[in-house]
């Protein structure tokens, strides 16, 4: 098999299982969603207020969001020994680690990007700042799921493994949380959004070399 | 060997426990005496300041923690990946040693910081671009630490913590810049460091020598962990039996 071919079997095994388990991704999808819902409820109703931070609270617990889901990326196959059979096959294990990355974004971060508008309108920000919300979550929730994967192989089978991979990963978040929520912010205040998004791409191609060889580092540290 | 020295002699933990122990009176006695001399220098020959008065002292505590805390931390990455790349047991030993002193070290810095701040801004805390990256890599050390801590293999213990160390080196650069940046954009604070007046010459000396005692004072510190680590991991092997039983 090709490369491409293997990365969409698995990819397209990773989203069977996730059909069958259609509750994990909704529970993700509706704690982002009322996340963003109490922050009004916590700083008070008010419009103006609430269009300043509407870009910031919305990447704010889009990050939350990612972080909660990524117990799932390796846990129940290390846990049914699916991990090891993988790391077995004559596959490098970057491209096979690059496709589940892949599928956990598609399962955990599109659903978010698709919510976010909705979100976005809540707070009251512009149609401009709508689009550049959705196209700056494109950009950056594919970085939560490559820079987590390291997170969730490092904390693979450790007690308290949920809170550990929080506090790893989510100082390594921040860049993508201040360009993103910057870009939102540049938009609405008329600055614009164009350096953001770049340094958002520009992160994203980075994470996207580099991260899979550590994934795939620390997946050899937590099987072996 | 270019000195001579066989350096790989001391990579073993059990010679590197000996020269550890006959080093760390050294360092502590170096820390000891240019921590008197800085402060010295600090408290009594550096006038005081004409626009902060003496709460400007407290940078020479502040500065050389707050250079330890950021340097630490890339020493730590380095004997991370010297760890990974030779596969040296000391090497993940000296890693872990190092990040509790990084961690102090970075609170200190972040505290004292917090202590010149009310006078001199009129706030404890402002989210200027530095408070908040020393701030982000206090969080990068408690994380290497709990990862560590949460794992009991201690192989996979080293070898986790080495990869997140590393991680987190790769990200440090990218973390300032991001926080620089957003710290620009948004006007937070109206005071900046940068504007102060440059420095006498007698408080830049001050400092030095202040950060050179923080310095001694980690390598001790770092020393004295990885032993007290050394004896740890090694209890059961047979040098440590024969050392306790030549002290009894």
């Amino acid at each position: 098999m090709s490369t491409l071919q293997i990365v969409f079997v698995l990819l397209r095994r990773e989203l069977m299982l996730a059909m069958r388990r259609r509750g994990d991704v909704l529970t993700v999808l509706f704690f982002f969603v009322i996340v963003t819902s109490l922050f009004p409820l916590g700083v008070g109703p008010d419009p103006k207020l609430l269009r300043l931070m509407g870009g910031g609270v919305v990447w704010v617990a889009a990050l939350l969001a990612a972080m909660l889901s990524l117990g799932r990326m390796f846990a129940s196959d290390y846990a049914d020994g699916t991990l090891e059979q993988l790391v077995l096959t004559p596959t490098p294990p970057v491209v096979w680690i690059t496709g589940k990355i892949l599928a956990h974004w598609l399962v955990s971060g599109v659903p978010l990007i698709l919510v976010a508008p909705v979100l976005g309108v809540q707070f009251g920000l512009s149609n401009e700042a709508l689009g550049v919300l959705v196209l700056s979550l494109l950009l950056g929730t594919p970085v939560l799921s490559l820079i987590g994967a390291i997170g969730a192989a490092l904390t693979l089978g450790l007690r308290g493994g949920g809170v550990l991979v929080s506090l790893l990963v989510l100082p390594l978040y921040i860049p993508v949380l201040i360009f993103g929520a910057g870009a939102v912010d540049g938009a609405m205040s008329g600055l614009g959004s164009e350096a953001h998004l770049s340094l958002l791409g520009s992160v994203l191609i980075l994470a996207f070399m580099l991260t899979p060889w550590a994934v795939s580092a620390a997946l050899r540290i937590s099987i072996e | 060997m270019m000195s001579g020295i066989n350096w790989y002699k001391y990579s073993s933990p059990a010679t590197f426990y000996g020269l550890a122990g006959k080093m760390i009176p050294w360092f502590y006695g170096a820390a000891a005496l240019l921590c008197v001399a800085g402060l010295y220098i600090g408290l009594v020959l550096a006038p005081t300041d004409f626009q902060q008065s003496d709460a400007y002292r407290i940078i020479f505590i502040h500065v050389p923690a707050a250079w330890m805390s950021m340097f630490i931390y890339v020493v730590m990455a380095f004997w991370a990946a010297l760890g990974l790349a030779f596969n040296t047991r000391l090497s993940f030993m000296m890693a872990s040693a190092l990040a509790p002193t990084g961690a102090m070290l970075t609170f200190v810095s972040l505290w004292t910081g917090a202590l010149w701040g009310k006078p001199t801004w009129g706030a404890w805390w402002v989210w200027d671009a530095r408070l908040t990256s020393e701030l982000i890599l206090f969080f990068l050390y408690l994380g290497f630490m709990a990862l560590q801590a949460a794992i009991d293999d201690p192989r996979r213990a080293d070898r986790a913590g080495a990869l997140i160390a590393l991680v987190g080196v790769v990200n440090v650069p990218i973390i300032y810049f991001s926080v620089r940046w957003w710290n620009t954009l948004h006007q937070g604070a109206s005071v900046s460091m940068t504007k102060a007046p440059s420095m006498a010459a007698i408080m830049l000396v001050g400092m030095l020598v202040m950060a050179l005692a923080a310095w001694m004072y980690a390598i001790a510190a770092a020393l004295s962990r990885a032993r007290s680590i050394i004896l740890e991991r090694e209890k059961n092997s047979q040098w440590v039996t024969q050392m306790v039983e030549d002290e009894v």
